[in-house]
C-alpha cells in the first residue's frame, strides 16, 4: 500500500556472480524467519528492493501530513485541533523512523529527500486526493490509517530488523489514528442531516482509493513471490484488501453509512465480502503523477523544506563556531 | 559529499531503574540538538525519562562474520548455568 509496487516497471534484477554459499545461507536464514541486520551479508537485490520499499514508505508518511495538515487551522474544536496536530506530528515521526531504517542500508537522507522533491520517488497514491470537508479528516483516519494498519501489522515481522522495529513503533501509534478518525465519523453520523450527508460524501470519495492502497491485484504483481520469500512482504495485496473490506463494512453499518459499491455482498461460503471491480486505470494514472493534488503536495513539501533552510544553516554555523572555539 | 547532518544513535531510559535502550537514530548538527530531536521523535508519549545520544561513527561493533569465534566459546559451557546441577529433591530452594 504505502509502498506496494508503485513503480513495478523497474523490478530490481537479481545480481549475478554473488557467492552461492552466501546467497544460500541468506535464503535459509530468511526462510527460518530470522532477522537480517545492517552489517549482515545480503544480496544486492534485497538491499535495493528494501531501500525502495522503505523510502517509498517514508515519503508516504511525510506527504501524508499534507492532506490532513490542510485542516488543522479549521478543526471544529480546540480538542479536535490538538488531536489532529498530534496525529500529523506522528506521521512526521513515522517518516523519520523509516528514513533511518533505509539509511542503515546505505541510502543517504539527502538523496532520498532529493528524490522526493524532484518527483523521482513515488509515494502512496492516496495522498494525491483532496480533503474537501472536515468529514474527510474522519474518513482518512478511519479508512486510510485503517488500511495502513492492515498493511503494517504483518510488516512487524518483516525480515529486515531495522524495518521491523520501525514498524513496531509505528503500529503502536496507528490505532490512535484510526480511532480518532472513526470518532469524527461517529460525531457526524449522530449529527444533523447535513453532517450525515457530509460523512457519506467523504466515505463515497475515499472508499475506492482506500482499496487501491493495497496495490495491484496479485496476478498483476510480478514481484510478490520473491518479496514474500524474502519476508519483505508477508501477505499478498489481495489478501490484505479482503481483510480490510471484511473489517470495515460492519464499521460503516454501525455508522449508518453505506459503502459505495452496489456489488458488495456477504458471501456465506467464503465467509467474506464479495466486492466490485476496482478501476485500476485511475490507480495507474495517480501513480504516474496525474493525481488531483500531486503538484500541490510536492510544491508544499519543497516550500516547507526551502523555508526551513535558514534554520539548518544557522544550526550549522553555530556548530562550526563551537568547533572553532574548541580548537582555539 | 552528502549535505546530511551527522547521524546520532538514540538510547532511552523508559523509567528510573531501567537501562538506556537503543531506540533509533536522528540527524543533528550537534549533540544538544540531537537530544532535542530525539525527544520529539522518540518520546511523544512519555516513552522516556532520560536520553543518551552517541555519534553513530563513534560506535565500535563486533563483526557479524566473526560471530562464531566471538560467541561460540560460551556455548558448551553449560555448567555456568544453575540448571546444570541436579540436586536431591530434599534441597528445596537453592
Ligand atoms: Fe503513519
Ligand atoms: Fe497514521
Amino acid at each position: 500500500m504505502y509502498t506496494t509496487e508503485l513503480d513495478k516497471s523497474r523490478p530490481v534484477d537479481l545480481q549475478t556472480g554473488e557467492p552461492k554459499d552466501l546467497v544460500d545461507a541468506f535464503e535459509a536464514r530468511v526462510a527460518a524467519d530470522e532477522f537480517i541486520e545492517p552489517k549482515d551479508w545480503m544480496p544486492e537485490a534485497y538491499r535495493k528492493t528494501l531501500i525502495r520499499q522503505i523510502s517509498q514508505h517514508a515519503h508516504s508518511e511525510i506527504i501524508g501530513m499534507y492532506p490532513e495538515g490542510n485542516w488543522i487551522t479549521r478543526a471544529p474544536s480546540l480538542q479536535r485541533k490538538a488531536i489532529l496536530l498530534a496525529k500529523v506530528q506522528d506521521e512526521g515521526g513515522h517518516g523519520l523512523y523509516l528514513y533511518c531504517a533505509a539509511e542503515t542500508l546505505g541510502a543517504s537522507r539527502d538523496e532520498m529527500v532529493d528524490a522526493l522533491h524532484s518527483g523521482k520517488a513515488k509515494y502512496s497514491t492516496i495522498f494525491n486526493y483532496p480533503t474537501l470537508t472536515w468529514a474527510d479528516i474522519g474518513a482518512i483516519g478511519w479508512l486510510v490509517d485503517g488500511a495502513a494498519i492492515m498493511n503494517q501489522v504483518p510488516l512487524q515481522r518483516t525480515s529486515y530488523g531495522p524495518y521491523a522495529r520501525a514498524m513496531v513503533r509505528v503500529c503502536k501509534e496507528e490505532s490512535f489514528h484510526q480511532r480518532q478518525g472513526y470518532s469524527i465519523m461517529l460525531a457526524l453520523a449522530e449529527g444533523t442531516d447535513a453532517q450525515r450527508r457530509m460523512a457519506q460524501d467523504a466515505l463515497n470519495r475515499w472508499w475506492w482509493p482506500s482499496l487501491m492502497m493495497f496495490g495491484p491485484p496479485d496476478d498483476a504483481s510480478p514481484n510478490t513471490e520473491r518479496s514474500m520469500r524474502w519476508r519483505i512482504k508477508r501477505e499478498t495485496n489481495d489478501e490484505l484488501r479482503q481483510k480490510f473490506v471484511d473489517a470495515t463494512v460492519p464499521q460503516a453499518e454501525l455508522l449508518g453509512l453505506s459503502i459505495p459499491d452496489p456489488d458488495l455482498t456477504w458471501n456465506e461460503t467464503r465467509g467474506a465480502y464479495d466486492f466490485g471491480d476496482i478501476d485500476w486505470s485511475e490507480f495507474y494514472a495517480v501513480v504516474k503523477g496525474e493525481g488531483m493534488c500531486a503538484k500541490e503536495r510536492i510544491t508544499a513539501r519543497k516550500k516547507a523544506w526551502d523555508d526551513g533552510a535558514w534554520v539548518r544553516e544557522a544550526a550549522d554555523a553555530y556548530e562550526a563556531k563551537k568547533q572553532a572555539r574548541n580548537v582555539a | 559529499m552528502s549535505k546530511d547532518w551527522p547521524l546520532w544513535e538514540v538510547f532511552i531510559r523508559a523509567k528510573g531503574g531501567l537501562d538506556h535502550k537503543h531506540a533509533g537514530s536522528v540527524h543533528a548538527p550537534d549533540g544538544e540538538m540531537a537530544v532535542n530531536h530525539a525527544r520529539d521523535v522518540y518520546t511523544r508519549r512519555m516513552e522516556g525519562v532520560s536520553i543518551w545520544v552517541v555519534k553513530s561513527t563513534d560506535i565500535v561493533s563486533s563483526d557479524p562474520d566473526a560471530a562464531g569465534q566471538m560467541f561460540e566459546p560460551a556455548k558448551d559451557k553449560i555448567y555456568r548455568h544453575p540448571t546444570f546441577y541436579e540436586l536431591p529433591d530434599e534441597v528445596k530452594h537453592m
